[in-house]
Order: C-alpha cells, then sequence, then structure tokens
C-alpha cells in the first residue's frame, strides 16, 4: 500500500509539473496584459505539430528546443495583429477573440497536417523503465519533470533578475506608472506574450512525446490550467506553480482509492478553494477583482 | 497616444474585402464537400467530420465516394445518378439531428447513412424512423441499433459489440489463459464491449481478475495498469478506442508489461494502429475488415483503387463500411426496383453481398430479423515492423471468422421490428 | 411620435416574420426545424444578454444553466412523468435554482475574475453530466425520451412528428419569455441594473444594494437560459453534456455581441447570423469552423457593437 501510495503521489507530482508548465504561460499572458488565453491549448497542439514535422530533419533534441521559438514567433504575429487591438477594452472582447482564435487553430491544425493522430517518436532511452523497483516511472516523465524545472527556475530567474523581467512585474502591479517611467509598453506586452505562448509550445512537445499527437488534445488541457491558477491566486506566478502541483498530487492521491474520480478531485478542489478562500491561495485581493 | 491605442492600419473595408476573397475561395475544390444539383437522386451521409472521430469518418466517406462513382458508372440507381450529401454532425447530437432534418425535409434525400458516434447515430435513426427514409449505420457499434433500440427502416454494416468479442475471446482464453483484467472506457460502447466479454469468459469457464472503468479521455492509465498488473491475471483485455486505446497501449510498451501479461482486445482499429509508435503494437485483436486478403477476389483492385483516392493509404475497415453502406442502397433498388422505403426494408432482409462488394471469403448478408450485417472478424495480432513492405501492414490476420458464427441469432439480440401498417 | 411608431413597426415586422417563418423559409432555402432551433438558441443568447448587455456582468459558463434545463426537462419526461409542460417546468427550476445558488457565491466578484470562475464552475456541471453516466447517461448522453403531446383541453397538439406544429408551439413559449424579460427590463428594477452597467461605483454611491441586485439579475438570467435549455431538449429529444460545455456558453456570447448587446433584439438577430451561417457553412467545407473563428474575430475588431449598433451607427453619420 505504501509502494502504491508513494507511487502515485509521485506520480500526481510528474503530473503536476506538466500543469504548471501549462499554467505558467497562461498565467503570465493574464497577469500583464488581463487577457484570458483560449487560445493557449491551441498554441500547444501547434508546438507539437511543428516538432512533429521538424523532427525528421532536426532530430528529437532539434526540435524539442526550435518548436517552442517558432510557436511564439506564431505567437508574437497573432498578438501584434490580433490581440494588442483588444488590450484595455472590456474583458469579454479579449475572451471573444482567442475563443475565436482557439476555433481557427483546431481547424488550421486539422487542414495542415490532417485529422489522423501521428506519433511522435521520443528517443530511446528516454521511453525505457527506470528500474524495476519504481517500475512504472519511466525516463520521459523523469525528463519532462526536468524541463519544467528549468523552466520555472529560468522564468523566476527572469522575472526577478533581468530589467526586461522587472518591468514585466511591475506592470502586473501597475501598468500606467510604469508607462509613464518611460518604458514601451507595447513591445513589452509582446514580449510577455511571447514567452507565455514559447511555454505553451514546450508544452506541446513535450506532451506531444506523451500523448502523440491530434488535433483535438489542446482543450483538454485547457482547463487543468484554468484551475490551477484559480487555485493558486490570480496574479501570483508562485500561486500557479502551488496550485498545479497541487491539483496534480490530489488527482495522483484520489488515483489511488478511486481512479475514475481522479479527474473530478481537480474541480472540487477549486469549489473548496473558491468557498473559503475567493482569492486563491497565493493570490491577492484586488487583482483583476 | 496613450498606451492602449489602437493603431488602424487596416481598415474596417479592406479586411472585410480581404476576408470575403479568402471566404470565397473556401467554396471552391479541394475544400468543398459538395455541390448540389437537381434530378440526382440524393443520398445523405451524417458524420463527426471535426473532432476526435475524424479520421475515420473521412475514411467511410472515401469509401462512400468511390462507390458513388462505381454506382454512377453503372447507370446509376433506377436510372438515376447518385449524389452524395455530406454533413457534418461535429459530434454533437443536437447537430447531428439537425442535419438529419435538413438532409431529409430540405435537401429531400433518398437514403440517409449516419453516424460513427453511437449515440447521434440513435437519434438520427429516431428521426429517420419518423420520416420513413431508408437508413444504414455504416460505423455506429453500441448493440440497440440492432437489438433493442431496432427499427424497421435501420441496418447496420459494422460488427455488434457482441460479434466482436465471440470472435476473439475464444481465441484469447485457448492461448492466454483464464484470468482476465479489463480495462474499459466508461460509456455505452465500452460497456456492452465488456459485458459481451465477460460472457464469453464465464461461458469459457474463465476468471474475471477485476476491472478499470477509464473515463473517456484518460492520458494516463498508469493507476490503472498498476491494478492490472497486481491482479496478476494471464491476459490484459484493453477495451478503449481511438486516442485512448493509443495511449494506453503506449503506456503498456513503456512500462513493459506485455513481456508479463499478455495483452489482447477485442475491437482494434488500423487508425489507432497507425498512430501507435512502433513498440506499442502487440497484442491479440480484431479488426472488422483488413486490405491485406491474398487469394481474396477483388480485393487488390479495391486496394488499388482506393489507394488513388486516398493518397496512397490503404483502406481501412471505415473505408469498406462507407463502401458497402452505400453499394447497399444500389443492390436493393436493383432488386426490388422501387424507392419505397418499406418496400426496400423487406427487400433488404436476407439480401447477400456479391464478392466485388463483401471483399472477404465468407458469407455476408443482411440479417432479416435484426437488419444486422453478417459479416466476418478478422482476428489476429499487431506487429511492431510491418508484415510486409507496406509501412501500413500493422496486422497479421490470422483467421477470419464468419458473422453467422459470431452474431447471437436475431432472436436474442433483444430486436423487435414494427413494421408500419 | 414618430420614433415611438417606428418602433411599433419594426416590432410588428419582426413578429410577422417570425409566425410565417415556416411559409417563407424554404424559399431562402431553409427548414422549419431549423427556424426552431434559431428560436431556442436565440432565446439562449437573450439570457445571456440579460446580464451581459443589461447589467454589464460577465458570465462566461452561462451554457451550464441552458444544459441543465435540457437535463432537468430530460430527467423528468424519461422517469417521472410523460408530460411536456412539467418537463419545462422541471428544467427550468434545475437551472434557476442553481444558478441562482451559485450566483450568490460568485457576486463579489467581476471581470475577468468573474468570467474565469463562471467558465470554471461551468465546466464542473459538464463534468458531473459526462461522469455520472448512470443518472445522464455520460458521454452518450440522456436519451429515451421524447416530447409529448400538449394537451390543451380543447386540442391535442401532436408537436412530435409535426415540426410545423412545434415551431409554433415554441414560438408562444418563446414570446412568453421575451414578454417577461422586456417587462423586467422596463421596470425600476431594470433601470437599476441599466445604471449599475454604466457606473457601478456611482450606482454604489446612491444607495443602491449592487451585490443583491447583480445576484437577482443572475438569477433571472439563469432561469430564462434553463428554459432556453428545456426547450432544446425538446428540440433534439435528448440531453448531452456538450450543452454545458465552455464552448456553448461562448457561441451564446457571440451571437449576442453580434447581434448587438445593448440591443433587445440584438440577440435574436445575431442567433439568426450565427446558426444559419454555421447550418450552411458546414454543409459546403469541413474547415467551417475556422469561418466561425473567423467570424468571432471580426466581430471584435471591427463590429463590436453588433450588427444592430453598426446599423444606428451608419443612420447617425
Amino acid at each position: 500500500m505504501t509502494q502504491l501510495l508513494l507511487f502515485n503521489i509521485t506520480n500526481g507530482l510528474m503530473i503536476g509539473a506538466f500543469y504548471v508548465l501549462m499554467a505558467l504561460g497562461l498565467s503570465l499572458i493574464l497577469n500583464l496584459s488581463g487577457v484570458i488565453n483560449f487560445a493557449h491549448g491551441g498554441f500547444l497542439v501547434i508546438g507539437g505539430y511543428i516538432a512533429y514535422t521538424l523532427e525528421p530533419y532536426l532530430g528529437f533534441w532539434g526540435a524539442l528546443v526550435a518548436s517552442p521559438f517558432l510557436t511564439a514567433i506564431i505567437g508574437l504575429a497573432v498578438e501584434r495583429v490580433l490581440i494588442s487591438r483588444v488590450y484595455g477594452r472590456d474583458p469579454l472582447y479579449s475572451l471573444l477573440l482567442t475563443f475565436g482564435l482557439a476555433y481557427i487553430l483546431e481547424a488550421g491544425t486539422r487542414m495542415i497536417w490532417g485529422a489522423q493522430g501521428k506519433p511522435f517518436t521520443i528517443p530511446e532511452f528516454l521511453s525505457k523503465p527506470i528500474s524495476n523497483e519504481f517500475f512504472f516511472i519511466t525516463g520521459y516523465r523523469l525528463f519532462m519533470v526536468l524541463i519544467v524545472a528549468v523552466v520555472v527556475t529560468g522564468l523566476f530567474s527572469f522575472l526577478r533578475l533581468t530589467r526586461i523581467g522587472i518591468r514585466i512585474r511591475a506592470g502586473t502591479l501597475d501598468l500606467e506608472t510604469v508607462a509613464g517611467l518611460g518604458v514601451n509598453v507595447r513591445a513589452l506586452r509582446s514580449l510577455n506574450f511571447a514567452v507565455g505562448i514559447f511555454i505553451a509550445g514546450l508544452s506541446g512537445v513535450l506532451a506531444g512525446g506523451q500523448l502523440g499527437l491530434e488535433p483535438t488534445m489542446g482543450a483538454g488541457l485547457l482547463m487543468p490550467s484554468f484551475i490551477a491558477i484559480i487555485v493558486g491566486g490570480v496574479g501570483s506566478l508562485a500561486g500557479t506553480l502551488v496550485g498545479g502541483l497541487l491539483i496534480g498530487v490530489a488527482s495522483g492521491l484520489t488515483a489511488v482509492f478511486y481512479p475514475s474520480a481522479s479527474e473530478a478531485v481537480i474541480y472540487v478542489l477549486m469549489a473548496v478553494v473558491l468557498l473559503t478562500r475567493p482569492r486563491g491561495l497565493f493570490g491577492e485581493e484586488g487583482m483583476l477583482t | 497616444m496613450g498606451i492602449n491605442s489602437v493603431s488602424t492600419k487596416l481598415d474596417r473595408r479592406t479586411v472585410i474585402k480581404a476576408a470575403a476573397a479568402a471566404g470565397v475561395a473556401q467554396f471552391a475544390a479541394p475544400f468543398v464537400i459538395s455541390a448540389r444539383a437537381a434530378d440526382t437522386l440524393k443520398i445523405g451521409m451524417i458524420n463527426p467530420f471535426t473532432g476526435v472521430y475524424a479520421a475515420v469518418s473521412n475514411n467511410e466517406l472515401i469509401g462512400a465516394k468511390f462507390a458513388v462513382e462505381q454506382v454512377n458508372a453503372k447507370g446509376g440507381i433506377l436510372g438515376r445518378q447518385v449524389e452524395l450529401l455530406t454533413e457534418d454532425s461535429a459530434n454533437d447530437v443536437g447537430t447531428g439531428v439537425q442535419k438529419a432534418q435538413k438532409l431529409i425535409d430540405r435537401d429531400q434525400v433518398t437514403f440517409l447513412m449516419a453516424d460513427v458516434n453511437s449515440a447521434i447515430a440513435q437519434a438520427v435513426a429516431q428521426v429517420s424512423n419518423e420520416k420513413k427514409v431508408l437508413h444504414i449505420v455504416p460505423g455506429g457499434h453500441t448493440d440497440p441499433i440492432t437489438g433493442t433500440d431496432c427499427h424497421w427502416n435501420v441496418f447496420r454494416v459494422c460488427n455488434t459489440t457482441a460479434m466482436e468479442a465471440n470472435s476473439v475471446a475464444p481465441e484469447v482464453f485457448k492461448r492466454y489463459g483464464k484470468k482476465w483484467y479489463f480495462i474499459t472506457p466508461d460509456y455505452s460502447f465500452g460497456h456492452t464491449l465488456e459485458a459481451a466479454a465477460k460472457k464469453n469468459l464465464a461461458n469459457l469457464g474463465g476468471t474475471v481478475a477485476g476491472d478499470a472503468q477509464t473515463p473517456l479521455g484518460t492520458t494516463d492509465f498508469s493507476a490503472y495498469l498498476i491494478q492490472a498488473k497486481a491482479a496478476n491475471p494471464d491476459v490484459i483485455l484493453v477495451l478503449p478506442q481511438g486516442g485512448d486505446m493509443v495511449n494506453c497501449m503506449k503506456q503498456i510498451a513503456q512500462f513493459g508489461i506485455g513481456k508479463q501479461i499478455h495483452i489482447a482486445g477485442l475491437q482494434q482499429e488500423e487508425e489507432s494502429l497507425i498512430g501507435m509508435p512502433p513498440e506499442a503494437r502487440t497484442g491479440t485483436w480484431m479488426l472488422e475488415w483488413y486490405w491485406k486478403q491474398p487469394g481474396v477476389p477483388h480485393v487488390e483492385q479495391f486496394v488499388a483503387d482506393i489507394r488513388k483516392r486516398s493518397g496512397g493509404h490503404v483502406p481501412t475497415a471505415r473505408t469498406w463500411f462507407g463502401y458497402t453502406a452505400l453499394w447497399t442502397f444500389k443492390l436493393v433498388t436493383d432488386k426490388a426496383k422501387t424507392l419505397d422505403a418499406v418496400k426496400l426494408a423487406k427487400a433488404l432482409g436476407g439480401l447477400e453481398l456479391p464478392p466485388e462488394i463483401k471483399l472477404q471469403p465468407n458469407k455476408v448478408y443482411y440479417a432479416a430479423g435484426d437488419h444486422q450485417l453478417r459479416t466476418s472478424s478478422f482476428v489476429g495480432h499487431a506487429v511492431e515492423t510491418p508484415a510486409s513492405a507496406d509501412p501500413e501492414d500493422l496486422f497479421v490476420v490470422e483467421t477470419v471468422v464468419p458473422g453467422d458464427k459470431t452474431s447471437p441469432p436475431d432472436t436474442e439480440t433483444g430486436c423487435k421490428l414494427t413494421w408500419p401498417a | 411620435m414618430n420614433e415611438m411608431n417606428r418602433k411599433l413597426s419594426i416590432l410588428a415586422a419582426i413578429w410577422v416574420a417570425l409566425v410565417c417563418a415556416p411559409f417563407w423559409m424554404p424559399y431562402v432555402g431553409g427548414y422549419t426545424a431549423l427556424g426552431t432551433r434559431v428560436l431556442v438558441l436565440g432565446l439562449g443568447a437573450m439570457s445571456v444578454n440579460f446580464l451581459l448587455g443589461f447589467t454589464g456582468v460577465l458570465s462566461f459558463g452561462h451554457a451550464a444553466w441552458f444544459g441543465l434545463g435540457a437535463y432537468g426537462c430530460g430527467l423528468l419526461l424519461k422517469f417521472v412523468a410523460p408530460s411536456t409542460s412539467l418537463g419545462l417546468l422541471a428544467g427550468t427550476l434545475l437551472g434557476g435554482v442553481m444558478g441562482g445558488l451559485l450566483g450568490a457565491l460568485l457576486v463579489r466578484r467581476r471581470g475577468v475574475y468573474f468570467a474565469m470562475v463562471t467558465i470554471a464552475f461551468g465546466q464542473v456541471f459538464y463534468y458531473i453530466a459526462f461522469q455520472w453516466s448512470s443518472l445522464t447517461g455520460g458521454d452518450d448522453g440522456l436519451r429515451g425520451f421524447e416530447r409529448q403531446p400538449l394537451h390543451l383541453g380543447f386540442a391535442t397538439v401532436d408537436i412530435l412528428s409535426d415540426s410545423t406544429a412545434f415551431y409554433y408551439f415554441v414560438l408562444v413559449c418563446f414570446a412568453l419569455v421575451v414578454a417577461a424579460m422586456a417587462f423586467i427590463l422596463r421596470s425600476p428594477f431594470g433601470r437599476t441594473m441599466l445604471a449599475i452597467r454604466e457606473n457601478e461605483r456611482r450606482a454604489r454611491f446612491l444607495g443602491i444594494q449592487i451585490e443583491q441586485h447583480i445576484w437577482i439579475a443572475f438569477t433571472l438570467s439563469c432561469f430564462f437560459m434553463a428554459f432556453a435549455g428545456s426547450l432544446y431538449a425538446l428540440v433534439n429529444n435528448f440531453a448531452d453534456p456538450l450543452g454545458l460545455h465552455y464552448s456553448q456558453s461562448g457561441n451564446f456570447v457571440i451571437m449576442a455581441v453580434l447581434g448587438g448587446m445593448r440591443r433587445f433584439w440584438g440577440p435574436l438577430l445575431g442567433a439568426v447570423v450565427f446558426v444559419v451561417l454555421q447550418d450552411y457553412v458546414s454543409s459546403i467545407t469541413i474547415n467551417w469552423q475556422i469561418f466561425i473563428g473567423i467570424l468571432f474575430v471580426l466581430v471584435v475588431l471591427f463590429f463590436p457593437r453588433g450588427l444592430l449598433g453598426f446599423l444606428q451607427q451608419r443612420k447617425r453619420a
């Protein structure tokens, strides 16, 4: 029993790590620009498919590195042309815009790559199980956690130590003052969005290796990210990190006793948080009210 | 200029013109599904062309379109050229019902084919029954369609879950052992598959080591696989389909479970096999039709013809479903020489498919009692490396079990047909 | 007086068009069932707009009440009694009451956060409908019921096989709800809603109980929405989890915005355009989703005031 418990908690943390990756990108965009990016799942899928297309030429590692950058460039273009037009307007419009974008991305993916699911090959050594004791943990899952750890560390360092990062953080608190101080807010928002989409693209490559590629896979991964943000607290990246891990672990624990409820439990968790501490675990009162 | 200003170099008019131009382009080939002409005999096909079933729906469409070509080359149906009208049910029952009403009321289709999604197939069957339109279900598997929920105007091509279980369960029992663990997708198709398999197991004298109900769309099967392994069965039956099947098999391969426990299942699809990485392609399954049938007449020609129309891919069971369903309309109208739905439905009972349509060795016919096509099951195993030069040869057929043997007699399916007065 | 006459004649024109729909629709490539669907979805869009356009509250998970209405109606028809009117009542109550309860939790939030929370809660209901398959049928949906004939005392109307009769039944229901909405909007309560939309802080300074008003408006819109959902179950003889999904919510909102959020009849116009467009385009190309997405984008960027708003602007210019 203890081994079962231990395994499921570890597994839960790994799943949670993946949710964290998705949710961080979403959170970044939400915090600075106040935009709920419904199309985030769509960018994830594009990231995965671009990697699939590049793999024959660049190999797995090349695709892993190149795809997020290419996805981020697409994201940047989208932000410049479409999303920047709804900043400052009623949040309704950014919701509808990204909603429509999600439709376009899904249909576009299907149009370009076809509806048939595609396998995405990962290197041989990663797909083997680690050992016979913790036999259900494959190298790939550990690899994913490693990547997430690297990205999280990189992101937090970026935000804390670089000038641009500090400006982004300042912008989430008070964008007008930041503009008043002479910062090019437009460029800041674009960069921020691109970073968020970069992370989404990376999530897509990782998901592709785990699940295979399919045009509709984005939508199902979007909701847990949402919940991670709500549970952790809107406006706080640390909160998103904790939220993602928390729902992953909760999911893993439930799988021990009642496997079919392991997805439901994250919704229950969200409901509990909203009832007892509506701003989320690390959220601050008044962030985006 | 504030931080939130919008610079509009593109003005409204330009964008609308561009969008209109792009939009008009969509209404030209190759994106057009179908055009609508007059005085043709119209047949409607409703399938979820968007969403998770898009790939299999598309294959059904390829088969149906090819059949239309052949039928029209032979003079059409009762002298009229056939026109195939397709509608997307988008995996939503409301949309499926709406499209059915549209095809019947507005487009005046004579015949209907729907739907891969069993729930939609049943809902559309209700509509077609109300409106007295002959309706063939090419690829919706749930048993009640030719069982407890059968209608006089509804027929089905693909296997029922009972037929699938009956075809492969005895083989699995003989080869691998009597203790089975089930991984079942938690929806009606999964439940009926499981029930049919369990029934077989009980009849053969085996035991159920346990079963796990997996929600649709589960991506992580590790918790269920741990339980399965702990139960120490002789064989694990993997019943999820589509993307769930692919994920489950991948994880089984990743964890090396197949080395200790045999893997088998009931229905498998070529589309899923193509979507799996090579190491996941293991296990004993049944396919509802397979393209590699050396020695069986007409099959090679069919494969060659389909390759030309599908971008080089082989036909799958789904392609064959669409092909057969559409050809059935021609066969039965040739036999009964009428378009009256009731007369046609009566004539369809017992109708046997000729070799160039059935494309398999055994006798294939529509049973009069439950309107289910007695089609064969292709039992075999999946292979990691393609069995021949063709990269899509991913299954080795061991036996082809006739539909007569796998199907329960139509008195046992629970179908009671009530004909209109 | 001219303004009044203009408004009355527009109103008359709308109702004439609706009443005569089964007759003129076939000539433009439509069919009666399409008209019924437009009415039901239009009602849903108007219910969302009751909150969105007239109170200024962004609920993006409103399909939850729509879906609950559908399930309530279906469950009653299937398990309790074969009565259309009871089914409608059951569905409306289920959606409305659940909405009211949930609304009480949410009224303190606004803007983006409110939207997120409504989406998340909407998905909770979707998930319950999906998982509780023994009751709801799960992914396969709730089947096994159908709309029952109406026994009006002096006549029995068969709304099951007669699509025209069913269309008129839905039209009558539509008219009743729309009248109720209009009545509320014209009342002092409705005026207060508008005040809250325009400037919440000022309204608060005037002593208006903001949270209470928003909660009442929210609950009312949930009841209307649930009624629309119950009708939808009757249209399809079916209820399924997709009716609860956030994509359905998004569709209602886009109908409201497309037609014109600040106008009473805007959402109905939006529903007409959206449903007809989707019906038409999805018959022609598999890639119809791209068109829907592009529609969303165009509306947001270039027609934020919707078609009616756009027409009004043209007139002024």
